[in-house]
């Protein structure tokens, strides 16, 4: 067993690492103040290949695997919270989903644009009465000659308004399991501009302020009958494998945050003076700091052997969900104790820590709240 | 179009120096990096090979733990990497470099080479004018701007206060300044294909046309007495006269320092 990273992954690591300091840093707080989307960021990531990372390069992908995926989202995540999601959201909630249920014609289609990062992804899975019970949905597909008319909204979508390609939940009928009716959920592949398909509020959030989080509106929306993703009535499955991956992904962005906390507060308890002296002369900051550290490496050592599970193995559903609810965990104590460490002086915006403690908390509630992963992990010990 | 660049791994003297005890840098205590005006150099032959098509190969001089930089050059888009090490060719100086490279690069089909104006670790500027003479072909220093027409590239060559236009017939040479462009980024398919690929290594047999005097700290005519950091500049003194005033107050400062 080899916990060292190869050298390819360190140039890697190094790479996401200067992007991030030279590109992203500068306009984190800005993009936090403004809530605006950080457009300029974006274009920027997609000619340095950051859109497609683990997609197959004859898909118009990086052809990486989920490792370095994984430590792109981290380094982004490390100095702004919202860059992280975006990607995140548009690689392993609409790339992978297309990649792996898509057909081919699909793949070329929609895959090899947003793989090559022409195109953004997000996914619509959540509803306003359909959070974590996600067999609540009430949008409806029905089909109509060679066309699927969906009706219903979406709630709390990440890259919203900014995405130009949706995998898309709907009811499409009742089927009977185990004695009892229940709905039949189908995918979807909805682009922007299809007539009916419009967008609600825009959500303002706690933290990840620049990530576009709108509603979506689907009045009698008409999509070509081969937009159905996967096969009828697999929606369900078809969620919740997305929803392995994406975990994944928001684990590696709890694990940014955390770690720009931490290092955020190590430079800041070297300045800082009280009674005389750097307030890391304290013990107390001191074992603050050694907790601190210790639960960011035990968080990374989870999320990359999820990202190493998701390369290896066919199913990952405990080791994502793992490294996401203990990422998210320490995400949110690190930046709580990185405001405590920092004093008065954390609870002002002018300290990065105080929009990092913000950021963690989501982490803790999207694509599956704490609560959820330990259902999951509780039922495969229980089985 | 075939283009060979020159590229030098060096200590990254961002975050300050560090020496070793004798006076030489202590080069294991900071960061390995691929030296700015070569990285510069690198993408105006990828922007060449982007607007003109072009094969570019880079090479480079150094221990073998060099080829780090010839796989980060790959990873941003260069075709083939070359490492020239040898333990005979370890102490060169920037004449025993030139030649190194000049007999490796006698193995090449080439209509451009590009090396970085200079090293951050050396600042000596010479091994580019030295390896255009070896070879017998043009040079051009200091570019700022690089366009190809026909058989000829133009530069631009930076100068203090203006610059020049040139015209020189390929095969030529160019050396490039850091200010030339902004690098891209490597991405992240290409670090896996960088070390999926092949780096040739070369050593002392493979230099063509090279005498043995010519080679490492035997053939290195310089020696290094002592090694310090560059001391900086303080920012100056900028004031807004007219003229007659201005002649008043540098008369009345030279005075004061006692320079007149």
């Amino acid at each position: 067993m080899d916990f060292m990273l190869d050298k390819k992954h360190e140039m890697a690591r190094q790479l996401f690492k200067e992007f991030a300091e030279k590109e992203v840093k500068p306009l984190a707080q800005e993009v936090d103040e403004t809530e605006e989307f950080p457009r300029v960021t974006v274009d920027k990531m997609v000619k340095a290949g950051f859109m497609g990372i683990p997609v197959p390069k004859e898909y118009g992908g990086q052809g990486c695997d989920p490792l370095t995926y994984v430590m792109c989202v981290e380094e982004l995540s490390k100095v702004c919270g919202t860059t992280g999601v975006i990607v995140s959201a548009h690689t392993s909630l609409c790339c992978d989903p297309i990649l792996t249920f898509g057909t081919e014609e699909q793949k070329q289609k929609f895959l090899v644009p947003l793989a090559k990062g022409e195109k953004l992804g997000a996914f619509g899975l959540t509803e306003p009465g359909a959070g974590t019970d996600a067999q609540g949905q009430q949008t409806k597909a029905v089909l109509d000659g060679d066309e699927w008319v969906l009706n219903g909204s979406k709630c709390f979508i990440t890259n919203g308004k900014e995405a130009d390609v949706y995998v898309i939940f709907a009811v499409t009928g009742m089927v009977e399991k185990r004695g009892r009716m229940q709905k039949e959920i189908s995918a979807f592949i909805v682009e922007k501009g299809t007539p009916g398909f419009t967008f609600g509020t825009k959500e303002k959030k706690m933290g990840i302020r620049g990530s576009s989080t709108y509603e979506l509106i689907f009045q009698d929306c008409r999509i070509p009958k081969e937009n159905l993703l996967g096969q009828k009535g697999k929606g369900f499955n078809i969620a919740m494998h997305t929803l392995d991956g994406g975990r994944i992904g928001i684990a590696s962005q709890a694990l940014g945050i955390a770690e720009g906390a931490l290092e955020s507060t190590i430079n800041y308890v070297k300045e800082r003076k009280q009674f005389g002296r750097a307030i890391a002369a304290f013990q107390n900051t001191q074992f603050q700091l050694a907790d601190m550290a210790t639960k960011v490496q035990a968080a990374q050592l989870l999320v990359y052997k999820a990202a190493m599970a998701k390369a290896t193995q066919k199913t990952y559903s405990v080791e994502a969900a793992m490294a996401k609810l203990y990422a998210a965990e320490t995400a949110m104590e690190v930046t709580t104790k990185a405001v405590q460490l920092h004093g008065g002086y954390g609870y002002t915006r002018e300290y990065d820590v105080e929009r990092m403690m913000r950021d963690a908390k989501i982490t803790e509630i999207y694509e599956g709240t704490s609560e959820v992963q330990r259902m999951v992990i509780s039922s495969a010990l229980l089985k | 179009m075939k283009i060979v660049v020159c590229i030098k791994q060096v200590p990254d003297t961002k975050g300050g120096v560090k020496f070793n005890p004798d006076g030489t840098l202590d080069r294991s205590a900071m960061l390995a990096i691929m030296n700015p005006d070569d990285k510069a150099g690198l993408e105006a032959a990828l922007r060449l090979k982007d607007q003109y098509g072009a094969e570019v190969t880079v090479i480079t001089m150094g221990l073998p733990k060099a080829e780090d930089v010839l796989r980060e050059a790959l990873a941003m888009g260069a075709d083939k990497g070359i490492l020239v090490t040898d333990r005979v060719l370890g102490g060169a100086d920037t004449w025993a470099t030139s030649q190194t490279l000049a007999g490796a690069i006698r193995n090449l089909d080439y209509d451009l080479i590009i090396t970085g104006r200079q090293a951050i670790d050396g600042d000596t500027a010479q091994v580019g004018p030295q390896l255009s003479e070896h070879l017998n072909i043009p040079v051009i220093s200091y570019a700022q701007k690089i366009e190809i027409d026909g058989d000829s590239v133009i530069v631009e060559r930076q100068y203090d206060d203006r610059y020049h236009v040139l015209k020189a017939k390929m095969p030529c040479l160019i050396t490039a300044l850091a200010e030339l462009n902004e690098p891209r980024y490597m991405t992240p398919g290409g670090i896996f294909d960088a070390y999926d690929a092949e780096i040739t290594v070369w050593g002392r047999a493979n230099l063509v046309d090279t005498l043995d005097s010519n080679l490492g700290l035997k053939g290195s005519p310089t020696q290094i007495a002592k090694a310090s950091d560059k001391v900086r500049k303080g920012a100056g003194e900028k004031v807004s006269l007219d003229p007659t005033e201005s002649v008043d107050y540098i008369m009345d400062k030279l005075l004061t320092k006692h320079v007149i």
